[in-house]
């Protein structure tokens, strides 16, 4: 049944990740986007990490793809002209995905502890949202912070530059 | 086919949930629907009961004016049939120049999100031992904000597609309120979640229901019908339910109660923070170019977002299925029963109070309604997830 679900899923997630980079219309990139994000998702879901699935929803198809939609339609982008196949650029794409693939087999195939698939959570926990919180502030406590300081900085750093007058 | 065989068939466990799911779905969808509709028309008559009109009150019940005296049967309800059937049957006019897909394809994103979210709403306690909850979501509460988010996809492209000015505004507008409150919405009920200590809706409401309601400053542990008769034990569950903890936690359940409340007003356009459809500005804002049933996908849209938005909150703040004195469905099929009534009694509660907040707030302005957002809830759900760390530590039970 999960493994149905996570075929179809893949599936999906591969043509509408196809129409972003075929569609022509820069809307109908930015919504096949979107329904990727919604695929992985559920991938996600059928691989018992519901609570990743649910925070990819939350923040790239419920947060960054609408202001990625908003700008669009600001800049009021029209449908591209088609465009004739760039045989070089299209040549380096399907080899650089093909290494990347043979790299992947590769290194499932290298350890055999690979191939087989082991529960999300390990025994004792109750749900994953108790693994990840315990996983951060217990095992990475310090980095966690650190980097919670970087994205502060960073945020008050977005505050200064977008101020009118900067003395 | 043998009874025996199909009884055996339809307890196989995996069977069992199939058809209890769907069974559980279509009942619970189509009770919505119903309130939807009643909703519908109670905002006609609330709103002509506030302004001193009568308000639809011609349409009867075809076939039941025998005789023909009084033209005024059951105050106008059949207008709740009429409407719809008005707006299925009238023209689906679609203008020159739209994006033919797009225009086609927002209404149905604007109703398909609080649909969504009722799977993970516990409508009930439990009927037959069957959970009265469609997907018990280990993070409902998530799942709730995820499809919600989701939601503003419909009207952006509402507005987009219809290529004319005033509904690009509108969903422009839409879409700047729906993100800046969903963060003070997102913010303000991490309270809720450090002193329930889950985010499954389920556990969520059996907390209240041992605990108390989380909007109440203290709760009478253990009260039931039996100590009505008997004072002493009246008395004595009221003090066992007061706690300094408790009282002290009533200060952050409430700031957190009432800016999810108006959060949940902006999420779903309601006045006054109607903004992306205000009359005097934007003429219908983002759905200005749609007629007959694709307005309507907006408008029920809006009203099944009010209901699923009440419904999160009655599950969150005010114990969901839960009532003092009634025990829960594991008492009998009949306590079952008035649970799941018991939870529709608060959201239409909840729904009138939206209905009445909409004929007497006047509208707010846009830079207001950003104001608020940004630097009034923000900062304050912020703060208020500090105040109820600092009582939770340093207050034991």
């Amino acid at each position: 049944m999960l493994l149905t679900a996570f075929w179809f899923f893949a599936s999906l997630m591969i043509l509408f990740g196809l129409s972003v980079v075929l569609l022509r219309n820069p809307v109908s990139c930015a919504m096949s986007l979107v329904m990727c994000f919604i695929s992985l998702a559920a991938l996600f879901v059928t691989l018992d990490a519901t609570f990743i699935g649910i925070i990819q929803v939350l923040v790239y198809a419920g947060a960054v793809m609408v202001l990625f939609l908003f700008i669009i339609m600001l800049l009021d982008l029209r449908t591209e002209k088609s465009r004739r196949l760039n045989f070089g650029a299209t040549l380096g794409g399907t080899l650089v995905v093909a290494a990347f693939l043979s790299i992947l087999v590769q290194v499932i195939n290298a350890d055999p502890a690979l191939s087989k698939a082991l529960p999300a959570l390990p025994p004792g926990m109750p749900t994953d949202v108790k693994m990840i919180g315990f996983t951060l502030f217990h095992s990475f406590g310090l980095p966690f912070e650190v980097v919670g300081v970087l994205l502060l900085s960073a945020t008050v750093g977005v505050i200064v530059l977008s101020r009118k007058s900067l003395r | 086919m043998d009874l025996d065989l199909i009884l055996y068939f339809l307890n196989i466990p995996w069977v069992f949930l199939l058809w209890t799911t769907f069974l559980k779905s279509f009942i619970f969808l189509n009770l919505t629907i119903i309130v939807v509709s009643v909703t519908v028309f109670a905002e006609r008559k609330v709103s002509a009961f506030i302004q001193d009109r009568v308000g639809p009150n011609r349409v009867g019940i075809p076939f039941t004016l025998i005789g023909g005296k009084k033209d005024s049967f059951f105050f106008g309800l059949g207008q709740m049939v009429a409407d719809p059937i008005k707006l299925l049957t009238k023209e689906n006019f679609v203008p020159g120049g739209v994006n033919k897909f797009y225009f086609w394809l927002a209404p149905k994103l604007v109703m398909i999100p609080p649909i969504l979210v009722l799977a993970v709403l516990p409508f009930g306690s439990t009927l037959f031992g069957v959970e009265m909850t469609i997907a018990n979501l280990n993070i409902g509460v998530l799942y709730i904000f995820a499809i919600a988010s989701l939601s503003v996809y419909g009207i952006t492209l509402a507005g987009w597609a219809s290529n004319s000015k005033f509904p690009f505004l509108g969903g422009i507008r839409s879409s700047s309120q729906m993100i800046s409150y969903e963060l003070s919405m997102g913010l303000s009920i991490i309270p809720v979640f450090m002193i329930c200590g889950s985010l499954n809706l389920n556990e969520i409401i059996d907390w209240q229901v041992v605990n108390g309601w989380l909007v109440s400053p203290f709760w009478p542990k253990g009260f039931s019908v039996g100590s009505l008769l008997h004072p002493a034990d009246a008395l004595h569950a009221f003090v066992a339910g007061v706690s300094l903890q408790r009282l002290l936690l009533w200060i952050p359940l409430l700031i957190s109660f009432v800016i999810f409340l108006v959060s949940i007003f902006a999420e779903t356009n309601r006045l006054p923070f109607d903004l992306p459809e205000a009359e005097q500005e934007l003429v219908g804002g983002y759905h200005t170019e749609y007629a007959s049933m694709n307005f309507a996908l907006f408008f029920l849209g809006e009203y099944a977002a009010m209901f699923a938005g009440s419904g999160a909150i009655v599950s969150l703040f005010l114990g969901g299925w839960s009532c003092p004195l009634i025990p829960d469905g594991s008492h009998g099929w009949f306590w079952g029963l008035v649970n799941i009534g018991v939870f529709f009694v608060k959201v239409s509660l909840l729904l009138l109070f939206m209905i009445w907040v909409r004929w007497t707030l006047p509208r707010f302005r846009y830079d207001q309604l950003m104001k608020l957002g940004w630097l009034g809830f923000f900062p304050i759900a912020l703060f208020n997830i500090f105040l109820t760390a600092v009582i939770l530590a340093l207050v034991r039970n």
